[in-house]
């Protein structure tokens, strides 16, 4: 745009040049003009090759996603029809026959609930009045107020389900893998990297070490977990054994199962948090930490006063990156369970994945819609209230 | 002898013998390439394993596809139905025929077959030839493996305990308690190894159970749907007592059997842990594989167990067996031995080129002639078990296999009594047939089992369910492909 507005509209205080420029336009015929053409279109063409490959790979296929989740998919003669069916599907997964497996099976709720759920809604409440009473903006608001329903919704699954001893759907599942393994696997990977910034021995061995799990493929990790899992005939089985956990069948129970997957996902995406993390703490001032330490400042406060402010913009991205990958976990649950018992360990993508195997093709695309929507509405607002967040206050 | 050897003995006997069985004559197939799609591990391996002699007999390249099990119906039905046709033929299961034949995806080998004497097509048992094998008179596939259910059970325990196998599930899980967590040969045993992992092969054993209970009267009676109605035959004692007995057996078996299929309760059994099995022909040959059995000589076959009391259809309630309700009963108990998957077999993409459909008929051909198929059903690691006569009885072949003759009467004579029974249960064979097994009655099972659902919860799920897919199909011509599938003669 500039490099136009550069060539056709030259500087009024320099008739000179524009009377050269003029002639010597006067003066070149057709191959000049190509160039020039070229010249003046040189931004568009160089971005041209990476829309069109944006749109064919993942535009289109965010359309046609779009189509089949609100239609019905079936094979027929030699071919297949689609049959629009509106919200059908995504209202068989909120309200309908599919309700047990996204959401769970509801159990009315008792007083405790119900208190539980008023307290969690008054605080989100607060939160919008006091939002729209300091900082007001419509973008901001409608932001929050989304924000909230999710969190409000989720919490209200939670309750519904799980707290009342009922069985939770592949949404909540996928959450605890989400809130629960990120969690973890940025407090390992923060106590592994501040390790290996001491000034400790083989200090590049351990780095590399760490950083191996990140490079094996998780189908690879998780039949690898799979074998050592097994209790009864997996390399650990004298140890299972000598435990008193021979006969423990980790499989079998909801939340043992979970677990597994969770201690699998956990080896597999540290090194991440541990990579980024140790540069972070890498790159804090020197200085102000030689100060402290001058001053006599213990571990503790350097931690929290020095080190924590300088990786905390950081220690947010590598979160928000990690969350919006780990909301896409398949590959531990399919292999270690088929997500099983029951529907205990299934994953929103495995449940997408599940659906679409059984040309479910429109069901499937619901899921992975209502996946996308949950990721992205817990990402964006991560971002907004973490991540901005950490930078202002830096 | 190991399975190495055999393998040996098997390509030195497929070379010899294939000169003169193979319709193709050598360099026919120069150029061609088949792309062929089928599961991994099991099936692969023969289809893999005996490749390059085909292409050096013929010339033809083969490439083998393989997926697993869960994702295979999928595949096959994506690639053709889509158009993408990059897979020119396939080793799949004969119940998805149906769905593969209605997009017209199938070519009709009957030409073929009539012109082939290589294949020794009388050979193969009636029921693989005339019911696995065909669709609305047409032969579409070649048989390459014959399916049923059977019960194993280590005949050393059972002679050191007294007992003799069970007829009856009720027996099953006496002998089950009776015999779990105690010691043979240094080592404890599971009472009962069943597989009953979601997404694998659970839903076929409930099948196994309830059947016996629910079809009585001979083959054409179903055991799935009311033939009548197409209601689906849930909602009755036999199904709750299937349920139970899934249940009860999980206390006498391994403590992780939930998350356990076939691959897994296989190698448990060969390894001598479990005193009895359930499951398809396999584990008679995996026994006698003297590299990993523990089981040699001590493994027995029988029939399916079955049951002395039977469902009376319009009532939902048990019946003790007579002579007017269970025609069929040997001894007062009604069994109902299941073919359940109907035997892996291979069919060819009509839209493949004409070279390319004769070179994947000729090598499907070329597995199924007695020469090859004989000694490949005696391979525990090929998948492939007995489905041509001449494999019935005992023979030179099983005998070079490594198995007794002891064990090979147990093992053919449990075949042939399922194969022969006139009470046999058919697999289901109607359209979308693996909505109604591998996703409503897999899940209900699975969560039955992991205990989210109760029993009557199980029951209504998969009734809902069923009633649903009919509904969405068109009950009247789920009904009619239903009874026609029935109404077969063996």
């Amino acid at each position: 745009m500039s490099r136009r507005e550069a060539t056709t509209q030259p500087a009024p205080e320099n008739p000179n040049r524009m009377s050269v420029a003029a002639v010597a336009r006067t003066e070149t015929t057709t191959p000049e003009s190509r160039d020039e053409w070229l010249d003046r279109n040189s931004g568009c063409i160089m971005v041209l090759p990476a829309v069109v490959i944006l749109l064919a790979f993942a535009i289109f296929p965010l359309i046609v996603s779009t189509y089949l989740a609100l239609s019905r998919f079936a094979l027929v003669g030699g071919s297949f029809k689609l049959t629009f069916v509106g919200l059908y599907n995504f209202r068989r997964l909120l309200f309908g026959v599919q309700q047990y497996h996204l959401l769970g099976t509801f159990k009315p709720f008792d007083w405790p609930e119900w208190l539980a759920f008023g307290v969690f809604a008054a605080l989100m409440l607060a939160w919008l009045v006091r939002y729209a009473a300091r900082a007001f903006t419509v973008l901001g608001f409608v932001g929050r107020l989304i924000s909230a329903g999710l969190a409000t919704g989720l919490v209200l699954a939670w309750l519904g389900t799980l707290a009342t001893g009922a069985y939770e759907g592949t949404l909540l599942t996928t959450c605890v893998y989400v809130v629960v393994g990120v969690l973890v696997q940025f407090l390992i990977g923060l106590g592994l990297a501040l390790l290996c910034a001491q000034p400790i021995r083989a200090r590049n061995w351990f780095r590399v070490v760490f950083f191996v799990p990140l490079m094996v493929t998780p189908v690879g990790v998780a039949y690898m977990f799979r074998m050592m899992a097994d209790m009864q005939k997996g390399p650990f089985a004298p140890v299972s054994t000598a435990l008193g956990l021979g006969a423990w069948a980790w499989a079998t129970q909801a939340w043992s199962a979970r677990l597994m997957v969770l201690i699998g996902d956990t080896w597999q995406w540290t090194p991440f948090m541990f990579i980024v993390l140790l540069a972070a703490v890498e790159n804090q001032p020197r200085d102000q930490l030689e100060a402290a330490r001058m001053d006599g400042a213990d571990a503790f406060q350097i931690f929290r006063d020095i080190t924590w402010p300088a990786i905390a913009p950081v220690a947010a991205t590598v979160v928000l990156i990690r969350l919006i990958e780990a909301f896409k976990i398949i590959d531990m649950p399919n292999v270690l369970t088929a997500g099983g018992p029951g529907l205990a360990t299934e994953s929103l993508t495995l449940h997408a994945f599940i659906a679409w195997r059984t040309q479910d093709l429109g069901g499937s695309a619901a899921v992975g819609y209502l996946l996308l929507f949950v990721s992205t509405i817990t990402c964006v607002s991560f971002f907004n209230y973490v991540v901005r967040w950490t930078r202002r206050h830096q | 002898m190991t399975l190495k050897n055999r393998v040996r003995k098997t390509i030195l006997a497929a070379g010899v013998l294939a000169v003169t069985a193979l319709p193709a004559v050598a360099g026919e197939f120069d150029g061609v390439t088949v792309n062929i799609m089928t599961q991994t591990g099991a099936i692969q391996e023969p289809l893999q394993r005996r490749a390059p002699d085909f292409e050096k007999l013929t010339g033809a390249k083969l490439n083998i596809i393989a997926v697993p099990f869960s994702d295979l119906y999928q595949k096959v039905l994506t690639d053709w139905a889509s158009g993408t046709n990059s897979v020119d033929a396939a080793v799949f299961a004969p119940q998805w025929m149906v769905d593969y034949v209605a997009g017209g995806y199938l070519e009709d080998l009957g030409p073929r077959i009539a012109k082939d004497t290589a294949i020794q097509w009388n050979d193969i048992a009636p029921f693989f030839r005339d019911f696995s094998s065909s669709f609305g008179g047409k032969t579409y596939l070649v048989p390459l493996d014959g399916d049923f259910h059977m019960l194993y059970y280590r005949t050393d325990i059972f002679d050191k305990a007294g007992l003799k196998p069970p007829t009856t599930w009720d027996e099953y899980l006496t002998d089950a308690k009776a015999l779990n967590g105690k010691e043979f040969d240094g080592q404890k045993v599971y009472g009962s190894c069943i597989a009953k992992k979601r997404n694998a092969q659970s839903y076929w054993f409930v099948t196994d159970i309830a059947g016996s209970m629910i079809q009585s009267k001979g083959t054409s009676q179903g055991t799935f749907f009311d033939t009548k109605d197409m209601k689906p035959l849930v909602d009755n004692e036999g199904f709750r007592k299937a349920l139970e007995f899934l249940k009860e057996s999980g206390k006498y078996g391994p403590p992780d059997e939930l998350n356990m299929d076939v691959s897994d309760t296989r190698p448990l059994f060969v390894s001598g842990k479990c005193a009895l099995n359930l499951d398809w022909g396999d584990v008679g040959v995996l026994a006698i594989d003297p590299k990993t059995s523990r089981v040699i000589d001590k493994t027995g076959s029988v029939l399916t167990p079955g049951a002395k009391s039977v469902v009376n259809w319009a009532t939902g309630k048990l019946e003790a067996c007579t002579a007017a309700n269970c025609p069929y009963a040997i001894d007062g108990v009604n069994h109902a031995p299941y073919a359940a998957f109907g035997g892996w077999s291979g069919g060819i993409n009509t839209k493949a080129k004409d070279k390319v459909k004769d070179a994947a008929y000729a090598f499907f051909s070329y597995l199924s002639q007695p020469a090859q198929s004989g000694v490949d059903v005696t391979i525990g690691a090929t998948g492939f078990n007995p489905y041509r006569v001449s494999q019935m009885t005992y023979n030179d072949v099983w005998k070079n296999s490594g198995m007794s003759k002891v064990a090979g009467d147990s093992y053919l004579g449990a075949i042939g009594a399922s194969l022969n029974s006139p009470n046999m249960i058919l697999d289901l064979r109607i359209p979308q047939n693996q909505k109604y097994q591998q996703v409503v009655l897999d899940e209900a099972i699975a969560r039955f089992l992991a205990g989210e659902i109760d029993e009557e919860a199980t029951i209504k799920t998969v009734q809902d369910g069923w009633a649903d897919l009919n509904e969405q199909i068109g009950t009247a011509d789920q009904l009619k492909f239903y009874t026609g599938t029935l109404g077969v003669k063996r």
